[in-house]
C-alpha cells in the first residue's frame, strides 16, 4: 500500500451502560493517503462509533477502552490522537480531519446566512485572517462546490437539500484537511443529486489529495466509488478488501449475506418472490 | 396545480393518467420533486387535482360522508418512516384496534382476535409485540405493524411511499417480500413510490417514470429499467449504483470514483 495516513490499532470502544455494550472491538485498520475507504455495515454495527472514536468525538457513556490511532501528518510528524490534550485536539479537528455528519444538511443554523456560517470556521481556526480574507475564502469555497459565491447571503431554507449538503462539504473542506470522514453524506438525497455530489467529492479528492472514510450501508454505492471497503459487524471488521475483490470474491459469509440483500439493478430477477 | 406565493402557480402534475389493477404493483419512480408524492396525496385526498379525476372501481372519489370514509378504508397508506408514523404513547394493540373500531369492522369481543390475526399476517408473533410500544420494536417490526394497521380495514389498494428506505438493508427484502405475499394473497393493488430503481424493478409489474410532473416512460418493469427509451429514465439509471455494470466496464477498476 502507498503511504499511510491513519493507522488504527486494536481500537475498542465500550458504552458503559448496564450491561456494557462493546460497540467497537479491537479494530485494526490502515488508511492510505488519498484513499477512499468505505465502511459498511448495518445499523448498530459500530461504524459510526468507530469513525467518531478515532476523532475522539465520543461522549460518555462511550469510553475508548483500548487501542491507538496514529495520524501521519503531511509534515512528516506522527500524531498520536489519543495523546493530544483537549486544546490540541480542538485545533487538530477540522484542520487535519473534518467530518460531514449524517443528516448534515439539516444541521445548518436556520437563522444565519450560509456565508457567515462558513466564515465561522476561519474565525475559530484561522484567527489571523482579516474579515475580507475570510469572505474571499468563503466565496472560493462556494464556487468550488458549485453552490456559487452569490449564495453566501442565502439562508439554509432557500437552498435545496443537495445544495445544503454541498455547503456542508465546503465547510469540511475549508481548512484543507487531509482526511474527510463522511457519515451517510448522500443517503437523504435522490439518485441524481447523489451521483452529482459523489462526482464532486471525487474531483475534489483528485485536486486536493485528501483521504475519505465513507460510511454508509449502501454497499452498491460503495462498490462503485471506493478503493477499499471494510465490512463491519457487531463491532468487528469481518473483511477488508479492494472494492472489486469484495464484489467478485467476498471471503466472509456476512459479506456475502450483505451483498445478497441488495436487489441488483440489472442482475437476475427473483430476489422478491412474486 | 399548487399555488405558489410570488411566482403564481406551479404545475406539480401535468396530464398524468394510469390504471392500477388489483393484484398488480405499479412502481412510481422519479427524483425528489417529480410529483410522486403529489400523486399519493391526491389518492388519499390530501390534495385535489385542478383537473382530471380519480376513479376507484369506475366511481369518482366521494367528497364527503360515509362514502368518503369507505373510500379511505379501501385505500391505505404505508409511510416511509415507521418511527414517525406510529404514536410513541400507544401500544401496538391500540394502533391496530383503532381502524377496526373506527370502521366498525369487528365486534368488541372480536377485536383482540382480529388484532392478533393481523399481526400474524405480517409475520409478527402477537404475544411478543401486542402490548409493547413502538420504541421497543426494531425498524422492521415497526414497519410490519404499520402494514398490519393498513390491512386492518381490508383495503383493496395500498399506497406504499418508500416503505423500506428507512430500514436496514438486510431487512428491506424481507419487508418487500412480505408486501408481495400479502398482495398476492389478498389481491391488493399496490402503488410503490420510490426513487430506488433496483427495488422498483424487482418489486413491480409495471414502472411509471415521472419527471417534473409528467409521465415520461411507462411499461413492464424489466423493459423500463433494462432498456429505457426516455433520456430521463436513462439518466436515472446511469446514476443508480450498479456494481454489475461498474465492474464489467474496464474503467471500473482504475481505483475509486471516476
Amino acid at each position: 500500500m502507498s503511504e499511510p495516513l491513519l493507522s488504527i490499532h486494536d481500537f475498542s470502544v465500550t458504552y458503559d451502560v448496564d450491561p456494557p455494550v462493546h460497540a467497537v472491538k479491537g479494530v485494526t485498520l490502515e488508511l492510505a493517503r488519498g484513499e477512499i475507504l468505505g465502511l459498511a455495515g448495518e445499523s448498530g454495527c459500530g461504524k459510526t462509533t468507530l469513525a467518531y472514536g478515532v476523532q475522539r468525538l465520543l461522549k460518555a457513556p462511550a469510553v475508548i477502552t483500548n487501542g491507538s490511532v496514529m495520524f501521519h501528518d503531511a509534515s512528516g510528524e506522527d500524531v498520536d490522537i489519543n495523546a493530544l490534550g483537549a486544546e490540541e485536539m480542538r485545533r487538530f479537528r477540522w484542520d487535519k480531519i473534518s467530518m460531514v455528519f449524517q443528516g448534515a444538511m439539516n444541521s445548518l443554523n436556520p437563522v444565519a446566512q450560509i456565508g457567515s456560517q462558513l466564515e465561522d470556521v476561519f474565525e475559530v481556526h484561522r484567527p489571523e485572517m482579516t474579515p475580507r480574507q475570510r469572505r474571499s475564502e468563503v466565496a472560493d469555497l462556494l464556487e468550488l462546490v458549485r453552490v456559487g459565491a452569490q449564495r453566501a447571503r442565502s439562508f439554509p431554507h432557500e437552498l435545496s437539500g443537495g445544495m445544503r449538503q454541498r455547503v456542508m462539504i465546503a465547510m469540511a473542506l475549508a481548512l484543507r484537511p487531509q482526511l474527510m470522514v463522511m457519515d451517510e453524506p448522500t443517503t437523504a438525497l435522490d439518485v441524481l443529486v447523489q451521483r452529482e455530489i459523489i462526482r464532486q467529492i471525487s474531483q475534489l479528492r483528485h485536486e486536493f489529495g485528501f483521504s475519505v472514510i465513507f460510511i454508509t450501508h449502501d454497499l452498491p454505492l460503495l462498490l462503485e466509488i471506493t478503493d477499499r471497503i471494510a465490512i463491519m459487524r457487531e463491532g468487528e471488521i469481518v473483511e477488508v478488501g479492494r472494492a472489486e475483490q469484495i464484489w467478485t470474491d467476498p471471503q466472509d459469509a456476512y459479506t456475502r449475506t450483505l451483498l445478497s440483500s441488495f436487489p441488483r439493478l440489472t442482475g437476475e430477477r427473483g430476489v422478491v418472490v412474486r | 396545480m399548487y399555488n405558489v406565493r410570488g411566482s403564481g402557480q406551479m404545475k406539480a402534475l401535468d396530464d398524468v393518467s394510469f390504471t392500477l389493477r388489483s393484484g398488480r404493483t405499479i412502481g412510481l419512480v422519479g427524483q425528489s420533486g417529480s410529483g410522486k408524492s403529489t400523486i399519493a396525496k391526491i389518492l388519499i385526498q390530501l390534495e385535489t387535482p385542478t383537473s382530471g379525476e380519480v376513479l376507484l372501481d369506475g366511481a369518482p372519489i366521494p367528497r364527503r360522508g360515509k362514502a368518503l370514509r369507505s373510500y379511505r378504508q379501501q385505500l391505505r397508506m404505508v409511510f416511509q418512516d415507521p418511527f414517525a408514523s406510529l404514536n410513541p404513547y400507544h401500544s401496538i394493540r391500540y394502533h391496530i384496534e383503532r381502524p377496526l373500531r373506527l370502521g366498525g369492522l369487528a365486534a368488541n369481543d372480536q377485536v383482540d382476535g382480529e388484532v392478533r390475526r393481523l399481526l400474524e399476517r405480517v409475520r409478527l408473533v402477537p404475544d411478543a409485540v401486542i402490548d409493547r410500544r413502538p420504541h421497543e420494536l426494531s425498524g422492521g417490526q415497526r414497519q410490519r405493524v404499520a402494514i398490519a394497521r393498513a390491512l386492518a380495514s381490508r383495503p383493496t389498494l395500498l399506497v406504499a411511499d418508500e416503505p423500506v428506505s428507512m430500514l436496514d438493508v438486510s431487512i428491506r427484502l424481507g419487508v418487500l417480500n412480505l408486501l408481495a405475499d400479502l398482495q398476492r394473497e389478498e389481491g391488493l393493488g399496490v402503488l410503490y413510490i420510490t426513487h430506488d430503481l433496483a427495488t422498483a424493478r424487482h418489486f413491480s409489474d409495471e414502472i411509471i417514470v415521472l419527471n417534473q410532473g409528467r409521465i415520461v416512460e411507462q411499461g413492464p418493469a424489466d423493459d423500463v429499467i433494462l432498456d429505457p427509451q426516455n433520456p430521463y429514465t436513462r439518466e436515472l439509471r446511469a446514476a443508480s449504483p450498479d456494481p454489475e455494470r461498474h465492474f464489467a466496464s474496464a474503467a471500473g477498476n482504475l481505483g475509486g470514483a471516476q
